[in-house]
């Protein structure tokens, strides 16, 4: 179809504006961490800080040891990826390319998991793991994603497997090739992308997760990025030069996975409405 | 291919497991939990039946019944809110205009924040002494706002605080609307249809599956709102947000009354399943498949 050169502009000018106020709080909160309190309560608002106070952010970042806490969540993330790609993609793979009886039934109970809000499961878990000594520790909030990797995972694996043609497991069986042959030398070297998907949602989903730390970890030193970042805007509450430089230091990495993983994001949520 | 079942258990062991030990289980254990007086620093626990649903719905407890209410206040704001916006958005993006892939990114980059960060920059954005938002109120000589800090706005509030993070569900209608094949809008226009009839009579026909998509997890996502209450307002002021998890979550962990927060728990699992199922059931008659499947 070919708008009209009026519908054109009209949405041109309407997309700009919003992608404007979508952007406008990421440049008051750049523009936030790099100011002295003086010029960040300048009436009306200033946009340029003038000079920049890039020392900020080596004051936001010392006055907590968000160096520790950066490595804390840095070991999480890395401990909940490495998982869930693996065990997801195992999982996945039974479900979509191993023909066995009960297999539809079995994926729609585990599916059905999804719609049970994390409320419900919350207490027990926590008690369970509690009673096994190990409230104020990583492994509430890591072994989990050794167990499948979450079914949503689960899900958008299958989701890719079921497109790969059948005929590369059939030539392979007939050669004399066991499932976990054509697991890892058909499947998964075709699913780069796809793994990298889930990679990146299980990077952000734990980088970003404040309810489980928040649970599970009551010592300052184990604390996470979020969980320090909570803590210092309880502390410095009107330090808002401080609290933006955190704030900025916490979300640039998201941003950057983001940006260089930017193609495979909109792929793999595309996947997921597409077919659900 | 033989020993399908052997190999089949074998690979989705890990998943069945995680399943029973970290859903079903404590599925279970919630709502036998649920059924007791338990509470962490009491000496005795005992099996009181159903008291704790009694306790809930007798009106005994005011924070439930104000939680409730303020969640399905933002519930209603914010799921028809997060649609409209969403939609109209992909689509403007769906145009086959100049930087759409930038503009995209864009959108879409706000709903990686993390939540504490996004609180934390709202918080300053609404702040009404010295925000951007109430500067640039007064400045166009408009009427502003205490926004999270006021009783009656502090809800609408919170749901503009999430509407920065729609990304991901204009993109899965972007998804659902580069689906519509292109020859049924050439028929609207051989027909002389403008853009509005192709907008009622194609666009929207086609997406409502996208649009039963989008409106299910809006509805499970916004009842369980968690990070804004905590982050955000501390359920104040004067409990005008005290959202359910939020109350739940302070019940169970602050006030260590566990059996009850777990019948808390359960109320919300049953009212969810009944949105959802609502949902379910009029989809019939609005949500239009192509070739006749059904969802």
């Amino acid at each position: 179809m070919r708008p009209s050169k009026l519908a054109l502009t009209a949405g041109y000018t309407a997309l700009i504006l919003i992608s404007a106020l979508f952007v406008i709080p990421f440049v008051w909160l750049l523009r936030s961490s790099l100011m002295d309190l003086s010029q960040i309560f300048t009436m009306p608002p200033e946009w340029i800080p003038k000079p920049f106070h890039w020392d900020n952010f080596r004051r936001a970042l010392t006055t907590l040891p968000f160096g520790t806490f950066f490595t804390n969540t840095f070991v999480i993330v890395i401990g909940v990826l490495v998982g869930t790609v693996a065990t997801s993609s195992i999982a996945a793979f039974g479900f979509a390319r191993i023909p066995w009886r009960g297999r539809e039934a079995v994926f729609a109970v585990l599916m059905s998991g999804m719609m049970l809000p994390a409320a419900v499961t919350m207490i027990p878990s926590f008690l369970g793991w509690k009673a096994l000594g190990f409230y104020d520790t990583y492994y509430p909030l890591i072994v989990p994603a050794y167990f499948g990797g979450g079914i949503f995972n689960i899900f958008l694996l299958r989701q890719f497997y079921l497109t790969i043609p059948r005929d590369f497991d059939e030539a392979a069986f007939v050669d004399g090739a066991t499932y976990f042959q054509i697991y890892a030398r058909i499947i998964l070297p075709l699913s780069r992308s796809v793994l990298i998907v889930v990679a990146l949602f299980s990077f952000l989903g734990t980088w970003n997760d404040f309810m489980g730390p928040l649970i599970y970890l009551k010592s300052d030193r184990l604390f996470t990025l979020a969980l320090g970042l909570q803590m210092f805007q309880g502390t410095y509450s009107a330090q808002w030069d401080l609290l933006m430089a955190a704030s900025a230091a916490v979300v640039l990495p998201c941003v950057v996975v983001f940006l260089i993983g930017q193609r495979y994001f909109l792929e793999g949520i595309t996947l997921t409405g597409l077919k659900g | 291919m033989r020993k399908g079942l052997f190999y089949g258990l074998l690979f989705t062991s890990p998943a069945i497991l995680g399943f029973v030990l970290f859903t079903l289980g404590p599925m279970v254990a919630s709502l036998a939990l649920s059924l007791t007086d338990y509470n962490v620093f009491k000496e005795q626990t005992s099996f009181v039946g159903l008291t704790n649903y009694a306790k809930l719905f007798s009106g005994e407890d005011e924070l439930f019944y104000q939680s409730l209410g303020v969640t399905f206040y933002f519930v209603a704001l914010r799921v028809p809110a997060v649609i409209v916006i969403s939609f109209v958005v992909a689509l403007l993006l769906n145009m086959n205009v100049k930087g759409r892939a930038f503009f995209r990114t864009i959108i879409y980059l706000p709903s990686i924040v993390p939540a504490v960060a996004s609180a934390m920059i709202w918080m300053w954005l609404l702040n009404p002494d010295l925000g951007l938002i109430n500067s640039a109120l007064r400045w166009l000589h408009l009427p502003t706002s205490n926004w999270l800090y006021s009783e009656g706005s502090v809800i609408p509030s919170v749901v503009l605080t999430t509407l920065w993070g729609i990304g991901g569900t204009v993109i899965i209608f972007l998804a659902g609307l580069s689906g519509i094949p292109k020859p049924y809008y050439e028929a609207i226009e051989v027909d002389g249809g403008g853009w509005y009839s192709k907008l009622r009579h194609i666009t929207i026909p086609m997406v409502t599956p996208t649009i039963f998509f989008n409106t299910v997890m809006a509805i499970i996502g916004s009842f369980q709102v968690f990070n804004e209450a905590y982050i955000l307002t501390q359920g104040g002021p004067n409990n005008r947000s005290l959202f359910y998890v939020f109350y739940l979550w302070r019940t169970a962990f602050r006030d260590t009354e566990m059996g009850y927060a777990s019948a808390l728990a359960w109320v919300l699992f049953v009212i969810i399943l009944f949105f959802t199922y609502i949902v379910f059931r009029t989809s019939k008659s609005w949500v239009y498949y192509e070739g006749g499947e059904r969802a």
